[in-house]
C-alpha cells in the first residue's frame, strides 16, 4: 500500500463527499456557465437596432395629409405624409419647451399645442415662440418600409 | 496493487482509454509528460505565483466573451451604440456577457500589473529570465492597448472624448507623434473611421500578437521553471528535498482552479450587481462634457500630465511628461539588463525604484479620482 | 571734428527726429510713418465715424445734468449714423466758441421742453422717406401710436410727469433695441418701466398701483425671459404695447393672452366661464391667473382645496364646485400615477437595468398631463378625463415595464445566487481534494 491507513473511519465517506462536491459542483457550475451562453447564441425576435436609421412605418399605414409619431433613437420623431403623398420626417421635439409636436391637416403645418408654435413641412419655425427649426430627417422607401434616417454631412 | 499515480485526478479511470487513443495518434504521453513532472517551489510567498495564471485565465474569459459579443456587435458609428444597447436589452443574457467582458478587462489589467510588480519584487526577472520579462512587458502594453481600443467600441460620449484626449496626447510625441496620431485615428479627427480601425486592432491585430507572445512567455516559463525569491531561498533550502516542490498537476493546479472559480464568482457578482453602463451615444458636434477622464489604468499618467506646468523652462510641459513616461517605460523593459547580478547591490536600488513606481501610480490614481470627484 | 560715436548718435537722432538731413533719411521717415499709421487707419475705418463737434468737446468736461462724455455720445446710434447735437438742439457744432456754437442765429434751441420732445423726435422718426435712408425696415408710426397711449394723452393735457421718448430710450446714449445694453431691449423693458411705475412717491397722484414690477418679477414670464433667456417671453410692452402703451382693457385681456396661449383661449371660449366672466366684468384670464404676478400654475389651483381659485366664486355643492373637484382629482391621479411609475423606473435604473423605451413612453405620458392641464380651461370634467385617461394608460404601461425590469433584476440575482452556490460547492470540493492529496503526500509514499 502506498498510503497509510485512513486516519479515521470516515475517510472513505469524506472521500465520497469530496468527489460528490467536486464532481457535482464542476458539473453544476458548467451548466450555470453554459446555459446563459447557449441562450445568448439564439438571436432575439426583434432584429431592428433602432439607431440612426429607423423603419418609421409601412407604406400604406399613413393616409395622405396625416402624420405619425415614431421612436427615433431616444426621442420622438414625426413622419408626415403630405396631401400630395410625399413623405417628410423631422424631430418631434418642439424647440421652445420640448413638447411633442403634431401634424395638422387643416392648416397643413406642424403645430405645437403647448404654446401655439407652427413649423412648415421642412421643419422651419414659421410662427409662435419656437426659436429654432426642427431637425429634418431623410426619408426613403425601402420595399414596404418607410425608412427615416439622420441626414449626413452639412 | 500497483502504485496509483499520484498525479491522477479522481476521474482518471474514465479517460484512460481516451488517453491511450490520443497517445497512439498524437504521441500524447510524450507531449504531456513534461507537464506531469512540472513542479512549483513551495515557500511562504508561493501564492504570488497565482497572478500570472489568473491573468491568463481572465484573458481567456475575454476571448470567450469577446467572441460572443462579436456575434451581435456592429463596428460602425451609426450602429455601434445601438448594437451594444441591443445586446444589453434584447439579447438573452447579453447584459451578462457584456458586463463580464467589461469587468474582466479591468480585472485582467489589474492582475497584469500585480503580476509584473510581484515578479519585480520577488526578483524573478533576472538571468536567465530576461526574455520572459521582456515578453511580459510587451504583453502588459498590449493589455493596455486592448483596454484603450476596447473602450471606444460602445461609442458613447465618455469613450469618444477619452479617445480624443488619449490620441491627442500620443500626437505630442516628437517626430513620430503626428503620423502615429493619424494612424491611430484613421484620419485627423476621431470619427467612424477611428471606430472601425480600433475594432480591427481590438479583435484581430492585438489578439494575434498577444497569442504569439503568450505562447512564447509560457514556453519560456516551462523551460526555465519557477524562480524562488532571494528572500525565501534560505528557508526553502532548509526544507527536506521532498517538500521543496509541489507537483503542478494536480496540486498547484487545484489551488489555481480555486482561485479561478473565485474569480468567476466575483465576475458574476459584479456583472449582476453592477452591470456596465451604456452611457449616451457619442455626438462629435457636442461640446466635451465636464470631467472626462481615461480609464483608471491610465489615470496616473493623465493626472501627472495635468500637474506638470505648461512650460518647464524652454520645453513644453506635456511633451516633457510624455517623454518622461516613455523613458520610464524603456527603463522598465530593460530592467533585467540594467539590474546586473541577481544578488548584487543594484537590485536593492531596483527594488526601491519599484516601490516608488508603485506608490506613485497608486497615489496618482487616487488623487486623479479625488480631483475628478470635486 | 565730431567723434565717431557722436556722429553715430547724431545720425540716430536725425533718423528719429523731425528734420531729415538727407533724402534717404526723409524716405525712411515717410516709410516709418506709413507703417505706423496704416493699421491705425484701417482700424479707424472699422469704427463708425463720429463727427467731431465742439459741443461734446466742451460738455464732456461738465458734470450732470449738462455733461455728455465722448464715450456716452459715441455709443449713441444717432452719433454712429453721422448726426450731431445740432439735429435735436440746433446750433453750430463746428464753431469752437460757446457764443458761436450756441447762437440763436445758428438755430440753437437749447434743452427742449418735455411736452415738445415726442414731436421733436417724430420730425425724423415719423418721416418715412427720411428714415428710409438709414434703415428702411424701421417703423415710423411710433409718434402716432404714442398719441393713443395713456402717456401721450396725458402729455397732451400738460402732464409732464408721464414718460416721453427720452425716459425709456435714454437721451445721449441711445442704443438700438436689439443691443443687450439698450434700455428698451426685451430683457430690460420691465426695469425701464418700473423706474416710474414702481416708485410709490412718484406715482402718488395717479390712481394706479405700483406693485406691477414686483408681481411680474415673481412671474413665470419673467423667469422665462431672464432665467431661461427666452426672448419670446412677454414683458410689459408685449401685453400693454410699447409706444401705444395702455392697459388692454378688461374685454381685451383674453385676446392679449391668446396670442401665445391659443389653445387655452379656444377652450375657454366654448366654456361656460366666458359668458359668466363677461357678465361679471372681470378680465377672463386674469381672474384666476392674475395680471402681473402670473405664477406657475399648479394642480392645487384647480379644485376645492385651500389654494384653489375655484372656491372664490363657487360654493360647496354647486355644479361648478363639483366639477372643479372632479377635474382636480383627475389631474392629481394622473400626476401620482406618473410619479409612481417614475419611482419604479428610477429604482430599476439604479440597479443597472436598461429602461430607455419606458422612459420615452413616460415622456408621452407627461405630455398627456400637460395636455390635460390645458384642457382644464374647458372646465368640463369629461374633456379633462379624456386626456388623463390616455395618460393613465401610458403611466400604467411604464409602471409595468418598471416592475418587469425589477423582476428581471431579481431573476438575475437569483441566477447569481444559484451560480455562486455551485461555485462554492466546487471550492469546497477542491479544498477537500487538496487536503486529501496533500495528506497523502505527507503521510509518505513517493
Amino acid at each position: 500500500m502506498d498510503h497509510a491507513e485512513p486516519a479515521t473511519k470516515s475517510e472513505p465517506a469524506r472521500r465520497r463527499l469530496m468527489q460528490f462536491l467536486l464532481g457535482g459542483g464542476l458539473l453544476a457550475s458548467a451548466v450555470a456557465f453554459l446555459y446563459p451562453v447557449l441562450r445568448y447564441l439564439v438571436p432575439p425576435a426583434a432584429t431592428d437596432l433602432g439607431g440612426d436609421s429607423v423603419v418609421a412605418a409601412k407604406v400604406g399605414d399613413l393616409k395622405a395629409n396625416s402624420g405619425k409619431i415614431f421612436r427615433f433613437g431616444s426621442r420622438p420623431g414625426l413622419l408626415v405624409r403630405t396631401a400630395d403623398g410625399e413623405y417628410r420626417a423631422m424631430s418631434a421635439v418642439c424647440t421652445h419647451l420640448n413638447c411633442t409636436v403634431q401634424y395638422r391637416g387643416d392648416v397643413r403645418e406642424v403645430w405645437c399645442a403647448c404654446h401655439n408654435g407652427f413649423y412648415d413641412l421642412n421643419g422651419r419655425n414659421v410662427a409662435g415662440p419656437p426659436p429654432r427649426p426642427l431637425e429634418s430627417y431623410a426619408v426613403h422607401i425601402n420595399g414596404d418600409d418607410v425608412v427615416v434616417s439622420r441626414r449626413r454631412g452639412a | 496493487m500497483a502504485s496509483v499515480p499520484e498525479a491522477a485526478p479522481p476521474t482518471a479511470t474514465h479517460s484512460n482509454r481516451l488517453v491511450r487513443w490520443l497517445d497512439e495518434r498524437f504521441g500524447w504521453e510524450q507531449l504531456v509528460a513534461p507537464l506531469r513532472h512540472k513542479t512549483v517551489p513551495v515557500h511562504k510567498l508561493s501564492y504570488w505565483y497565482f497572478l500570472g495564471g489568473m491573468t491568463l485565465f481572465l484573458f481567456m474569459i475575454q476571448v470567450l466573451t469577446g467572441i460572443l459579443l462579436l456575434l451581435y456587435y456592429r463596428p460602425s458609428a451609426n450602429e455601434a451604440f445601438e448594437s451594444v444597447q441591443y445586446i444589453m436589452t434584447q439579447v438573452q443574457f447579453g447584459w451578462l456577457v457584456r458586463s463580464i467582458h467589461s469587468w474582466s478587462a479591468n480585472l485582467m489589467i489589474f492582475t497584469a500589473f500585480a503580476h509584473m510588480f510581484s515578479v519585480l519584487f520577488l526578483r524573478a526577472y533576472t538571468k536567465p529570465r530576461e526574455l520572459t520579462w521582456l515578453t511580459g512587458m510587451v504583453l502588459l502594453f498590449l493589455a493596455l492597448g486592448f483596454g484603450f481600443s476596447g473602450y471606444l467600441l460602445p461609442w458613447n460620449t465618455l469613450a469618444f472624448f477619452a479617445t480624443k484626449v488619449g490620441t491627442e496626447i500620443t500626437g505630442q510625441v516628437p517626430l513620430i507623434g503626428k503620423p502615429l496620431l493619424i494612424f491611430l485615428r484613421g484620419g485627423e479627427e476621431v470619427t467612424g473611421a477611428t471606430l472601425t480601425r480600433f475594432f480591427g486592432f481590438h479583435v484581430a491585430l492585438l489578439p494575434g500578437i498577444t497569442t504569439l507572445l503568450i505562447a512564447t512567455h509560457i514556453l519560456l516559463i516551462q523551460r526555465l521553471g519557477m524562480s524562488v525569491p532571494p528572500g525565501q531561498e534560505a528557508a526553502w533550502k532548509g526544507l527536506p528535498p521532498n517538500q521543496r516542490e509541489m507537483p503542478f498537476f494536480p496540486n498547484f493546479f487545484a489551488h489555481e482552479l480555486m482561485a479561478w472559480y473565485v474569480a468567476l464568482g466575483v465576475l458574476g457578482a459584479l456583472a449582476a450587481l453592477y452591470p456596465w453602463e451604456l452611457g449616451s451615444k457619442a455626438d462629435p458636434f457636442v461640446a466635451a462634457p465636464a470631467g472626462i477622464r481615461p480609464e483608471w489604468y491610465f489615470m496616473f499618467m493623465f493626472q501627472t500630465l495635468k500637474l506638470i506646468p505648461a512650460k518647464v523652462g524652454p520645453i513644453d510641459g506635456e511633451l516633457l511628461g510624455i517623454m518622461g513616461f516613455g523613458l520610464a517605460g524603456l527603463v522598465w523593459v530593460l530592467l533585467p539588463f540594467l539590474g546586473g547580478d541577481r544578488y548584487g547591490r543594484r537590485q536593492v536600488f531596483i527594488r526601491g525604484l519599484g516601490v516608488f513606481a508603485l506608490a506613485y501610480m497608486v497615489s496618482m490614481t487616487v488623487y486623479g479620482y479625488m480631483v475628478a470627484a470635486k | 571734428m565730431r567723434s565717431k560715436r557722436t556722429r553715430l548718435i547724431g545720425n540716430w537722432l536725425l533718423a528719429i527726429g523731425f528734420w531729415p538731413k538727407a533724402k534717404s533719411q526723409e524716405l525712411f521717415l515717410v516709410l516709418a510713418a506709413a507703417c505706423l499709421l496704416l493699421p491705425a487707419g484701417l482700424f479707424a475705418q472699422a469704427q463708425p465715424q463720429i463727427a467731431k463737434s465742439s459741443c461734446v468737446e466742451c460738455h464732456s468736461g461738465f458734470p450732470e445734468p449738462t455733461g455728455v462724455t465722448e464715450a456716452q455720445w459715441a455709443a449713441d446710434i444717432h452719433a454712429q449714423k453721422g448726426l450731431t447735437c445740432a439735429g435735436c438742439h440746433g446750433g453750430d457744432p463746428s464753431e469752437p466758441s460757446p457764443e458761436g456754437a450756441m447762437s440763436k442765429k445758428a438755430g440753437f434751441r437749447g434743452k427742449p421742453k418735455r411736452t415738445e420732445i415726442p414731436a421733436m423726435c417724430a420730425k425724423c422718426h415719423a418721416d418715412g422717406a427720411y428714415m428710409r435712408q438709414y434703415n428702411p425696415s424701421l417703423r415710423t408710426d411710433q409718434f402716432a401710436q404714442y398719441q393713443t397711449s395713456v402717456h401721450g394723452k396725458r402729455l397732451a393735457h400738460g402732464d409732464t410727469k408721464v414718460a416721453v421718448c427720452i425716459d425709456c430710450h435714454g437721451v445721449h446714449g441711445i442704443r438700438p433695441s436689439r443691443e443687450p445694453r439698450s434700455t428698451v431691449n426685451p430683457l430690460n423693458v420691465a426695469n425701464t418701466c418700473s423706474r416710474c411705475h414702481s416708485d410709490a412717491a412718484y406715482m402718488k397722484d395717479y390712481k394706479i398701483k405700483t406693485d406691477q414690477f414686483a408681481g411680474y418679477s415673481a412671474s413665470v414670464h419673467h423667469e422665462a425671459m431672464v432665467v431661461r433667456g427666452d426672448l419670446s417671453a412677454p414683458t410689459c410692452t408685449t401685453c400693454h404695447g410699447n409706444h401705444g402703451a395702455a392697459p388692454p382693457g378688461v374685454a381685451s385681456v383674453e385676446n392679449v393672452c391668446s396670442t401665445c396661449h391659443a389653445f387655452q383661449a379656444q377652450l375657454f371660449d366654448i366654456s361656460p366661464h366666458k359668458a359668466a366672466f363677461a357678465a361679471m366684468g372681470t378680465g377672463s384670464c386674469i381672474t384666476c391667473h392674475s395680471n402681473h404676478r402670473i405664477v406657475h400654475p399648479t394642480d392645487a389651483m384647480v379644485g376645492t382645496g385651500n389654494e384653489a381659485v375655484c372656491a372664490n366664486c363657487h360654493a360647496t355643492g354647486d355644479p361648478g364646485f363639483v366639477a372643479a373637484g372632479q377635474i382636480h382629482d383627475d389631474l392629481t391621479r394622473l400626476d401620482e400615477s406618473l410619479k409612481r411609475s417614475d419611482e419604479v423606473l428610477d429604482k430599476a435604473e439604479r440597479s443597472g437595468m436598461e429602461v430607455s423605451q419606458a422612459r420615452i413612453d413616460e415622456a408621452q405620458g407627461r405630455d398627456s398631463l400637460i395636455k390635460a392641464r390645458v384642457t382644464v380651461h374647458s372646465f368640463q370634467p369629461a374633456k379633462v378625463e379624456q386626456d388623463t385617461q390616455a395618460g393613465m394608460k401610458i403611466a400604467d404601461k411604464t409602471y409595468k415595464a418598471g416592475l418587469q425590469a425589477l423582476a428581471e433584476r431579481d431573476y438575475r440575482r437569483k441566477g447569481l445566487g444559484l451560480t455562486l452556490i455551485t461555485i462554492v460547492a466546487v471550492l469546497i470540493g477542491l479544498w477537500m481534494y487538496i487536503r486529501q492529496i496533500e495528506s497523502r503526500n505527507e503521510s509518505g509514499g513517493s
